[in-house]
């Protein structure tokens, strides 16, 4: 995890988003994604708030619109078990196009497509400024317990040894006659997939031995931490997006 | 919409029932975190992160049942309480989720809570309980051990993908009136699927991985008076 090991979403940029120390981001994250769902799905003009609270953070992050919608495709299956729901829901109907449509199937849909689309984007934008390592330093701030942040250390080093220990695999197959396509690679992947697992865990442990003969103690070094904890002032600005946003939930709670 | 038993998004269960399985998540990682710390040794640390890791890419790959709009992605519960043992194991799906909720926004951070309960908490729980019940009825070869990591592994996804139909009777946002008896028929068909197919791969891997360094698998632990595998000495990991 040395310098370099940034994760695929991260998009390098030196703005005012990616500065804040990441325990900062993480909290505002989770807030302003609690107020969200917390809103009553009938206060429309709500969700057109939090919207514009996620395009401004991603213009001060300086993070596209067309990156963060291709990125936000994940959502995919909620929103086609979303579509579902108008047939399948019960209740009052609608005529729709000639479509008998339940209107509390209607509602449950732009329920979950508006809190799950703003999620996703809340979490996207913290995945483009933060790094991992940066990530587990803030779990670490925020008291998250010691053995979490290890496992999760591990995970995100392991990954790496993992896909370059398939990435090899798949070279040595290759140069000894296998010539896979399409779909057909995953052939030869699953028939290898125990033979990966102790490949990469060997090549694991022995990074494990060596940082534990370099002093590993179970937590990463102070050089990790960066520029330290984060300040009251620093607290204060990022606090201003999931305060914004409480409001709205809270006047829409009080409205509807 | 098979993935929904796998990573519930924000905004399909409501925020009380939400609240709630947060709170018995929190409760059950605490016990977990207390169990596991005992566990976590220089030969468990590492594997954890693997199998954690592996878990995590494992995930990456949906495959697709029937066509490819109905598709699907494994757990990895029964692979964790496996390999390293409930605690630890449902501790490392638990950490799978929180990454992914909070970076990739694949399940909705403030549905974690009821995430964690079904994937990490009720998958890993019913993963162990029949691994350890199988191994103790089941003879003590190879063929044995890859049969209870299939049975388990196949049990595990269908516990948790009922976990979810369970859940969304308690809270889901859109009533579907008679429609829950649907929802369970359909969670319950495409996640035997995925469930053996999740079943093939935790046999697979536990199999390679007791052959070569059977010291690994937490599971056959308990069993065998422990083996005086090769521990390197070093210095513990707190």
């Amino acid at each position: 995890m040395g310098a370099g090991h940034a994760h695929v979403l991260y998009r390098e940029a030196g703005s005012p988003v990616h500065r804040l120390p990441p325990e900062v981001k993480i909290a505002a994250m989770v807030v302003f994604t609690l107020a969200v769902v917390a809103t009553p799905r009938e206060a429309f003009w709500a969700f057109g708030g939090y919207a514009l609270l996620v395009a401004a953070v991603a213009a001060l992050a300086r993070v596209g619109p067309g990156w963060l919608l291709g990125r936000s495709l994940i959502e995919l299956p909620f929103v086609l078990f979303a579509f579902a729901l108008p047939f399948l829901g019960a209740g009052e109907r609608v005529g729709f196009l000639g479509l008998h449509l339940s209107v509390e199937g209607l509602y449950g849909a732009w329920n979950i497509i508006a809190k799950g689309t703003l999620g996703v984007l809340a979490s996207l934008l913290l995945a483009a400024t933060t790094t991992t390592r940066d990530l587990i330093v803030g779990l670490d701030r925020l008291h998250c317990p010691q053995i979490l942040t290890q496992i999760a250390t591990f995970m995100l080093r392991y990954l790496d040894v993992l896909i370059g220990e398939a990435r090899r695999m798949r070279v040595a197959r290759m140069s000894r006659g296998d010539d896979p396509r399409f779909l057909w690679q995953l052939r030869g992947l699953a028939a290898g997939i125990g033979a990966l697992f102790l490949r990469a865990f060997e090549r694991g442990e022995r990074v494990y031995l060596a940082m534990l003969s370099r002093g590993y103690t179970g937590r990463m070094p102070v050089v990790w931490q960066g520029e330290g904890a984060a300040t009251t002032g620093q607290w204060l600005v990022a606090a201003t997006v999931p305060v914004l946003a409480a409001t709205i939930a809270a006047a829409a709670v009080v409205l509807t | 919409m098979e993935t929904l038993a796998l990573h519930i998004s924000n905004g399909i269960l409501d925020g009380p029932v939400a609240a709630l399985f947060g709170a018995i998540s929190l409760a059950a990682l605490t016990f977990c975190v207390l169990r596991g710390r005992r566990d976590l040794d220089d030969r468990l640390a590492p594997m954890a992160g693997l199998v954690a890791a592996f878990i995590f890419a494992v995930q990456m790959i949906n495959f697709p049942i029937f066509t490819a709009a109905v598709s699907g992605h494994l757990l990895g519960g029964a692979l964790a309480a496996m390999l390293v043992g409930p605690w630890v194991g449902a501790l490392c799906v638990a950490v799978v989720l929180i990454v992914q909720a909070l970076v990739f926004g694949d399940g909705g951070v403030a549905m974690l809570g009821p995430n964690i309960f079904n994937l990490a908490v009720l998958g890993t729980a019913a993963a162990y309980l029949l691994i350890a019940l199988l191994l103790r009825v089941l003879p003590r070869t190879p063929a044995g051990l890859t049969v209870t990591a299939f049975v388990s592994a196949l049990v595990s996804v269908l516990v948790a993908a009922m976990g979810f139909v369970a859940q969304y009777q308690l809270g889901g946002t859109a009533d579907l009136g008679g429609n829950l008896a649907g929802l369970a028929g359909t969670m319950a068909g495409s996640h035997l699927l995925i469930g053996i197919g999740e079943g093939l791969i935790t046999a697979t891997t536990v199999a390679a991985v007791a052959k070569v360094r059977p010291d690994l698998v937490y599971a056959l632990r308990a069993l065998k008076p422990a083996a005086p595998a090769p521990v390197p000495a070093v210095g513990g990991v707190r």
